[in-house]
């Protein structure tokens, strides 16, 4: 099941526009990745913190989010000094640590924690209706954004179903083992899924026709205008863009 | 009675499977006039579910004519304007809700009628409001429990306003507190309705007369007779004749 667990609060980030919010992450996101200098990285860093504060978000939480890149990330520290070409910085038991190896992965570190902060400030802090709502306002194709909703309203269906499949197999006493039998019930399982799954949109097709779907995509969100989402925007552009042009012309 | 009075009318109707060679629905004729309320009763596979998707042109029979609202129709083009005036409620209510949440569900109708945002969002909430699950209105969809997707699906179709229903299996999998609700709604509303169902209770609660079908033809109740007796033989569940 997917959890909403930020999207629900009254702060300011909370506030703007779906719009807004896509539109700033994805500049803020970009500068950020392009960014090639470690203090500058940091003062990214800094703004993405700054909105998880202006969100009000659950320190906690938030890190619990990011744990699945600290695994990541734990592998880039482990090969990376070592295997980076560059002036050697530590001798340990015969292996070498380069200092630009290093340097590249504060690099890495800050600007992939910057960017998930970012994301968890701004988008997580909406539902996904509204999400799809925004996307379907900045012009995203309206079949990119149906396949979003699609997926969240279908994928814990799609799950329930597979479930229900393996309970009915080890009912009649499946044990998966690691031999050819277990595999071929899996791939019956999955190909099950697929026909289950295909069947279901074609007949979820038809309930829309039935219901005067004509390709389009309408919204029921209305989001009144709020000059704090000019400002917002405005804001944030304006940081990233100095930051931009302080890397090019003066670092 | 008059035909062309007649909301529904099927005239040799046949059907068959992709792929096969079986009659599904045989020369089947139905009329649904304005007021009736119809139950049908008939064993699984007997061809129920296709006679509705047949009536929304879902299906494509091989022979037989459709007349709805006088009109008759044949192609997909022709039905664009009459499905939103017949109501279908799926077997399954997860096929039926695709939105995140339970209002853009029951506004996805009128918003595909052409009504503006804020209408469309008035007809929603008014509908939700009328079968008492207006609390629902910010849910998300599917972490609804059965008996309360199958609600919110009546509210999506009767949103549109239809002036004809066709429900699909609506107890299936409910308990008794939601079919005595759904049977408090059916009983409260002024429009035309089909219902396939096999409990027999709720059937003689919503409808005044009961369809069978059998072989591919409906068999209307001046043929069959439905009452209930003690059973020991094996269609005891299902409407049969005794020789």
């Amino acid at each position: 099941m997917i959890e909403e667990k930020f999207a629900s609060g009254q702060s300011l980030i909370h506030q703007l526009d779906p719009k807004i919010r896509i539109l700033t992450s994805i500049v803020l996101s970009v500068a950020t990745a392009l960014c090639d200098h470690l203090y500058l990285a940091g003062i990214y860093f800094l703004i993405s913190i700054g909105l998880i504060l202006m969100a009000g978000l659950n320190g906690m939480d938030v890190l619990k989010r990011l744990k699945p890149l600290f695994w990541f990330l734990l592998m880039i520290w482990i090969i990376l000094p070592l295997s980076f070409d560059g002036e050697t910085m530590v001798r340990l038991y015969g292996l070498k640590l380069t200092a630009p190896g290093v340097i590249l992965c504060c690099k890495i570190t800050i600007k992939s924690i910057t960017i998930l902060l970012i994301f968890t400030a701004l988008i997580a802090t909406m539902t996904i209706a509204s999400l799809g709502n925004g996307l379907h306002r900045i012009h995203v194709p309206d079949k990119m954004v149906f396949l979003l909703l699609m997926s969240y309203r279908y994928i814990s269906v799609i799950e329930s179903e597979y479930k229900r499949l393996l309970r009915a197999a080890k009912f009649r006493g499946f044990t998966p083992k690691t031999n050819l039998h277990s595999y071929k019930t899996y791939a019956y399982l999955a190909g099950m899924l697929f026909v289950r799954a295909s069947v279901r949109a074609e007949r979820v097709y038809q309930a829309m026709l039935c219901r005067g779907f004509n390709q389009k995509f309408h919204t029921l969100d209305v989001y009144p205008s709020n000059r704090l989402n000019s400002k917002f925007l405005t804001g944030i552009s304006v940081a990233s863009l100095s930051l931009v042009i302080i890397e090019i012309f003066w670092v | 009675m008059n035909n062309i009075s007649s909301i529904i009318k099927l005239k040799d109707i046949t059907y068959f499977y992709p792929g096969s060679t079986k009659k599904v629905l045989d020369h089947l004729d139905l009329e649904i006039n304005p007021g009736d309320r119809i139950g049908m009763m008939a064993p699984n596979g007997s061809g129920k579910t296709t006679l509705l998707h047949t009536i929304m042109g879902l299906c494509k029979p091989a022979s037989g004519t459709i007349a709805i609202f006088g009109k008759v129709l044949t192609q997909e083009r022709d039905f664009l304007p009459v499905r939103s005036k017949i109501g279908l409620l799926f077997q399954d209510s997860d096929d039926q809700l695709f939105c995140p949440t339970v209002l853009d569900d029951v506004a996805f109708g009128p918003l595909n009628l052409g009504f503006s945002q804020k209408d469309a969002g008035d007809i929603a909430r008014n509908t939700l409001e009328k079968l008492g699950i207006l609390s629902f209105e910010h849910s998300i969809t599917h972490r609804l429990s059965g008996g309360q997707k199958r609600l919110v699906a009546l509210a999506a179709v009767l949103a549109m306003a239809p002036e004809v229903l066709l429900l699909d299996e609506p107890t299936a999998g409910l308990d008794n507190t939601v079919k005595n609700t759904l049977i408090h709604i059916l009983n409260g509303l002024d429009i035309s309705y089909f219902v396939i169902s096999h409990e027999f209770d709720f059937v003689k609660a919503v409808t005044d007369k009961i369809y069978s079908m059998e072989n591919g033809r409906i068999l209307t109740d001046n043929d069959i007779h439905i009452h209930r007796h003690e059973h020991v033989h094996k269609y005891g569940k299902q409407p049969h004749s005794h020789k």
